[in-house]
């Protein structure tokens, strides 16, 4: 695992939803080597504890890489003040993203509210290939619409309320698409009793290569302190991984729900 | 460049920074940021006799200037660290603390048995941690046990310095670090982890699954350092400082209440490369202030 600690600018800042931002970081080293799933552990200034925050799109080309968060706490409001210009203090990437193969003909991404922006790197690595199903509360809360059209995936997009696109969970649209088949992965992030459900619907409908992004609380953000624990299989034997080293990202079958 | 170097009782240590057992694992994620011949030693995770997986997440809280942590000593036993990480530890040109605990005396005196035929450097024990239910902090908060424990455990490490790290939580902590030292201990370390809480109150549950944890970072500070003045003006022993310490000047405080070297933990978090910002900014210091050598400020502050 290769990682750097670097203050970078933002080069462009919007607020893309309420509550939500939208930062492009220049950082070619971090860039160059990010992985669709991986994330950047951000100092924000007056806490003792960086903040986890996926990339949500990774160019290369340009050398930048693009968060997207929302204000939960303190940390997070104090990160939405940074201003194109600033300079942004990040850990990156870290952790293990998901796995890409270019063989795949058919894969289903699901982002579940603030969980849905790593799955646009990945749209951007299957363009025409993915159908991109997200959900949010309601319509103000919906993003990254336009992205994912950009990329060439399908984007369909549920609220709770019913106040944009499909009216319930994206569990709906979800089990439509199972049922007309060839799907090789599905990738997902969001709340765990979202991820929970995709992850049993998957295994009924044997698909492969179901992965999903996990949340945890992180001290180091690279594997030294253990902090991070949650408790999966490997070999059918309990097995404490770190969300931050062998995760965030993990195969639906080894997690203990 | 002034001289950075110290002596603990009788080991040699490039600079005084040390990274303080639990936050930097073996050093292995590190390395990839850094070289860690550039620190003064490793205090490695806290090792017991067999495997543990720790506490139930959430493990960790922010706090005021600080964090709470309840990982519970997850480790992989020690024999698996005397097999795959100590050979490789003791490659990097760094002094090396094995840091070990136990939930009964003979527990400890079993690791340290291990230990004694191993290359390391020092064995740090730990009589203090406030994240396990049996032993952990029980044998550091009573004068007579932390005694006993210390005895048992350095008649088994005739050979290798022994550190005992204190516990905070304690009403009166020389009491303690009299009665280590006379137990044998080569060197005293503290503070380790201030026991608090923190409880969200949107759903009225405590962030921790452990309901409480230890406390450190900035926050403490304050309170390392009087512990460790009082301590050093207790007893003979070389003091090891930590708690809180985040700047080449905090540390340089710390020594001159009384440190010998010193520990970094939670800063490590805000700033992965905080021991070597420490050590530069340790060596600025002493460059302005025209000091030869670091050891002339140890215990040099002038109460009133
Ligand atoms: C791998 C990973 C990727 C993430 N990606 C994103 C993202 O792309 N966009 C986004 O908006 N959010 C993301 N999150 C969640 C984000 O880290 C939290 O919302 C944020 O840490 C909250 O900080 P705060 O100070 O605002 O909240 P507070 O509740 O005040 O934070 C207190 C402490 O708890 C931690 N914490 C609180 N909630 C979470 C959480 N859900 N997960 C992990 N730690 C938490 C904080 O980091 C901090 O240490 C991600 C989390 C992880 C683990
Ligand atoms: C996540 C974490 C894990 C820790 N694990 C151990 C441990 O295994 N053994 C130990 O003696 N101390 C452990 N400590 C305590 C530290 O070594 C240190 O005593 C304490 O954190 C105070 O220093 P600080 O304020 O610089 O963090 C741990 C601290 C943290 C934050
Ligand atoms: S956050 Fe330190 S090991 Fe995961």
């Amino acid at each position: 695992m290769k990682y750097t600690q670097g203050k970078y600018i933002i080069k462009n800042k919007s607020a893309i939803a309420k509550n939500t931002y939208s930062y492009t970081v220049r950082c070619p080293e971090v860039a160059d080597i990010a992985q669709p799933g991986q994330f950047a552990h951000i100092r924000v200034d007056g806490f003792t504890l960086r903040r986890p925050v996926s990339i949500c799109e990774i160019d290369k080309k340009c050398g930048t890489i693009r968060i997207v968060f929302e204000i939960r706490g303190n940390g997070t409001e104090e990160l939405s003040k940074l201003n194109e210009g600033s300079l942004i203090d990040m850990l990156a990437p870290l952790g293990h993203g998901f796995t890409l193969n270019s063989k795949f003909k058919k894969v289903i991404l699901i982002g579940g509210g603030i969980g849905t922006p790593p799955m646009l790197s990945l749209a951007q690595y299957y363009g025409e290939k993915s159908v991109a199903i997200t959900g949010f509360r309601g319509a103000g809360s919906v993003i990254l619409q336009e992205d994912f059209k950009n990329s060439g995936a399908e984007n369909i997009v549920c609220t709770d309320d019913g106040s944009y696109g499909i009216h319930g969970f994206v569990t709906q649209p979800f089990g439509d698409i199972l049922k007309k088949g060839g799907i090789d992965a599905v990738y997902a992030c969001g709340p765990m009793p979202m991820l929970k459900k995709i992850s049993e619907m998957s295994k009924e409908n044997n698909i492969a290569n179901c992965e999903i992004s996990l949340e945890e609380r992180m001290g180091c953000g690279i594997g030294a302190c253990l902090v991070c624990a949650c408790k999966t299989k490997k070999n059918d034997e309990e097995y404490f991984a770190h969300v931050c080293k062998e995760g965030p990202v993990f195969n639906a079958e080894e997690v203990i729900w | 460049m002034s001289d950075l170097s110290v002596n603990v009782c009788g080991v040699n240590f490039k600079n005084p920074i040390i990274p303080a057992s639990g936050v930097f694992g073996y050093g292995r994620e590190y390395e990839e940021l850094f070289p860690l011949s550039a620190l003064g030693g490793i205090a490695t995770k806290g090792t017991t006799i067999t495997r543990r997986n720790g506490n139930p997440s959430p493990r960790i809280a922010e706090t005021p200037s600080g964090m709470l942590n309840s990982v519970g000593l997850q480790n992989p036993g020690i024999d698996k660290f005397i097999d795959t990480e100590l050979p490789n530890l003791l490659k990097k040109n760094t002094v090396i603390l094995a840091n070990i605990a136990g939930s009964t005396i003979d527990e400890c005196v079993k690791i340290a048995e291990k230990l004694s035929s191993t290359d390391v450097h020092m064995i740090e024990l730990n009589i203090s941690c406030p994240n396990v239910k049996q032993g952990g902090a029980a044998f550091g908060t009573c004068p007579e046990t932390a005694g006993e424990i210390t005895r048992k455990v350095k008649n088994v490490l005739p050979d290798k310095p022994l550190v005992v790290k204190l516990s905070p939580n304690v009403t009166n902590i020389t009491d303690i670090a009299k009665s280590v030292e006379a137990g044998g201990a080569d060197a005293v370390s503290l503070i380790n982890t201030v026991l608090g809480m923190r409880i969200d109150i949107n759903t009225g549950r405590p962030i921790l699954k452990n309901n409480v944890g230890g406390m450190s970072g900035p926050a403490v500070f304050p309170l390392a350092v009087r512990m460790v003045w009082q301590t050093a003006n207790a007893v003979k022993i070389p003091v090891i400082g930590m708690g809180g310490v985040s700047s080449g000047k905090d540390a340089i405080e710390m020594m001159m209440a009384g440190a010998s070297a010193i520990q970094v933990g939670a800063a490590i978090f805000t700033d992965p490369f905080a021991p070597i910002k420490i050590i530069q900014e340790m060596n600025d210091f002493l460059d302005t202030k025209k000091i030869k050598s670091i050891s002339d400020i140890i215990g040099s502050v002038k109460p009133w």
